[in-house]
């Protein structure tokens, strides 16, 4: 007998989801969520195209210009163009929102698969896991950044790292939970090889809870993001972030608080829509975490 | 009990000793010279020296880490490399504003998000409900130094109630301190009360469906006590884990919140560490705040055997 004959498990991972994907435009409000994430990842990727001006560019003689035909959102301290820079600015957050939810959902997979099959590490792992979520992940990544230089890769690490123990656990108590399942057992019990069992029977089983947990992570890797660059130990002004924007905006916000205003306006919209999309993808693709939310 | 608070303790330790690990770990394996990360490109060798001297970094790894876990054992948290004061101290001189945010900010959550969540989950599927998790998204979505400078922007200077930034100490009378308390508790109480109104929200839903509550009203006890007595004291073991687990998001937004209103507490004072790369002041920061994490955790466990009698260990 094959192992390809037994249920429920044996559906290819793809399969899972593709006739799902009808949750993004359930309600409005979920709808208007997915139009204005694609206009920011749209406005993001076409940046060059889009902004008026070079975001970098130093004109002394246009220091915190008001909004003007040139210059519609005015310009900052060093008088640079407010409009090109935001739009710039969404290229890094969105970069390290994908970039934080894919390394934390893949090595989180890794160490939760291990951990839940493997009695002998799980102590451990537990423990280390639990160390590192003992500690404030602001703090955590700041420090990071603080020892190793502020780049996109190095901040995008400190990011991850605190995001990786909370994927951990979630795999790994999806894969407590479906070990004990008669077709688990089935598959050890006629020697199928280990890595078979994980990636044929247990993995299936984590897709669904990881990509709703994927998407939380993204919107937290990119607050987190602009909470570094704001309070100055993130990327640095060079590579305009809609936090290091803000950074920037604080010296003058009681007489231009549009320098805080548009990019605080695009962060939070951003996250807002992963945020709403997040909850959605948790109530289609995972019946189990919505009961637990109370939906009745 | 007791057995059991002990036993509780006991698995703190190899939690709290993790997080020294991880600590003591991250300076020391991060590529090149530790002495000469922390000095910045332009050091002395004598800054260079003082720093290896300061922190015994000549000394086997082992060492190191021993030497340093006895002092931490005997609250020797180290000395500053920029000022050369003990770190105990100067986190002693600047905890006054950010424990005054935490309390404020905990109560006012509690406060607002507990009746707001058993509201929603009451008049669940109406526009209440669909307000209370509205606002609750989005106070997971708005980031707090965006909305503190809404909430200056508006209260500090177009009403003029309020004042802009600044701290005044309690010792300074109530008054002052209690103004620039305001702003700097609404922004950071805006993300608690969402986490704490949605789990509160969840937690009720499950119990109301439950078989006593509709004993309860069949019995024509008020809405009021079915809620409170019969529904909130079945839900509350996980409202008082999120209080709980929350709590590493209250320290983080502390250190957003106290840069945003200029508030001199220890998170300001890890910034400055951070810039200034002081890292005895850095780690002696993640110690505490986990120390802290942890302790708050350790408690809300404890709170579980008060508050339900079912959970005994």
């Amino acid at each position: 007998m094959s192992t390809d004959t037994l249920p429920q498990s044996s559906l290819p991972i793809t399969g899972l989801l593709r006739p799902r994907l009808g949750f993004l435009a359930a309600t409005p409000i979920i709808a208007v969520a997915t139009v204005c994430l694609l206009l920011i990842i749209a406005m993001s990727i076409f940046a060059p195209w889009l902004a008026p001006h070079d975001p970098v560019l130093m004109v002394p003689s246009q220091r915190l210009k008001p909004p003007s035909a040139e210059f519609l959102l005015g310009t900052d301290g060093f008088g640079r163009d407010l409009l090109s820079r935001v739009v710039y600015g969404g290229r890094v957050s969105l970069l390290i929102g994908l970039g934080a939810a894919a390394l934390a959902t893949g090595v989180g997979l890794v160490i939760g698969l291990i951990s839940g099959f493997f009695k002998w590490v799980d102590a451990v792992l537990m423990r280390l896991m639990d160390g590192v979520m003992a500690i404030p992940s602001i703090l955590l990544a700041i420090a990071v950044v603080s020892l190793s230089g502020a780049s996109v890769m190095t901040v995008l690490v400190a990011i991850t790292i605190p995001e990786i123990p909370r994927v951990a656990r979630l795999v790994r108590s999806v894969v407590l939970s479906a070990r004990g399942e008669p077709y688990v057992e089935a598959a050890i019990s006629i020697g199928s090889s280990l890595p078979k069992i994980m990636w044929r029977h247990l993995m299936p089983n984590t897709v669904a809870p990881l990509i709703v947990q994927a998407t939380y992570v993204c919107a937290y890797a990119i607050l987190t993001e602009a909470v570094l660059s704001f309070l100055g130990t993130g990327i640095s002004p060079e590579t305009p972030t809609w936090g290091n924007i803000i950074a920037g905006g604080r010296a003058y916000f009681q007489i231009k608080p549009s320098l805080i205003f548009w990019p605080g306006l695009l962060l939070s919209l951003s996250i807002l829509s992963i945020n709403l999309i997040g909850d959605a993808a948790r109530d289609a693709l995972d019946p189990r975490m919505k009961r637990r939310e109370g939906a009745k | 009990m007791i057995g059991y608070l002990l036993r509780r303790v006991l698995t703190a330790i190899p939690v709290m000793g993790a997080v020294a690990l991880f600590v003591f770990l991250l300076l020391r394996l991060t590529p090149g010279d530790p002495a000469a990360v922390l000095a910045g490109d332009n050091a002395s060798p004598e800054h260079l020296a003082h720093i290896r001297a300061s922190l015994g970094l000549d000394e086997p790894l082992y060492v190191q880490f021993f030497t340093w876990i006895n002092h931490l054992l005997h609250a020797d948290l180290g000395v500053s490399l920029i000022s050369n004061v003990p770190v105990l101290s100067m986190i002693g001189d600047r905890v006054e504003p950010s424990i005054a945010i935490a309390l404020f900010t905990i109560i006012v959550a509690i406060v607002v998000a507990v009746p707001l969540g058993v509201i929603a989950a009451w008049q669940h599927g109406t526009w209440i409900d669909r307000c209370v998790m509205g606002l609750s998204v989005l106070g997971f979505s708005v980031p707090g130094f965006v909305l503190g400078y809404v909430l200056i922007q508006l209260f500090a200077i177009d009403l003029r109630w309020l004042p802009v930034q600044g701290f005044k100490s309690l010792s300074g009378g109530f008054g002052p301190f209690l103004e620039r308390m305001i702003l700097p508790t609404m922004t950071l109480s805006f993300v608690y009360v969402a986490l704490i109104a949605r789990m509160t929200r969840a937690a009720m839903l499950d119990v109301l469906g439950d078989d006593y509550i509709r004993t309860a009203r069949a019995k024509g006890i008020s809405e009021t006590a079915v809620l409170l007595r019969h529904g909130l004291r079945n839900a509350a073991v996980p409202v008082i884990t999120v209080i709980g687990s929350g709590f590493a998001l209250l320290i983080s937004g502390v250190v957003v919140v106290e840069s945003v209103f200029n508030l001199p507490g220890i998170g300001r004072l890890t910034v400055d560490a951070v810039l200034a790369r002081d890292y005895p002041v850095i780690q002696a920061m993640i110690l505490l705040t986990s120390l802290i994490y942890v302790s708050v955790n350790l408690l809300v466990d404890v709170a579980y055997t008060l508050l339900d009698p079912r959970i005994r260990y």
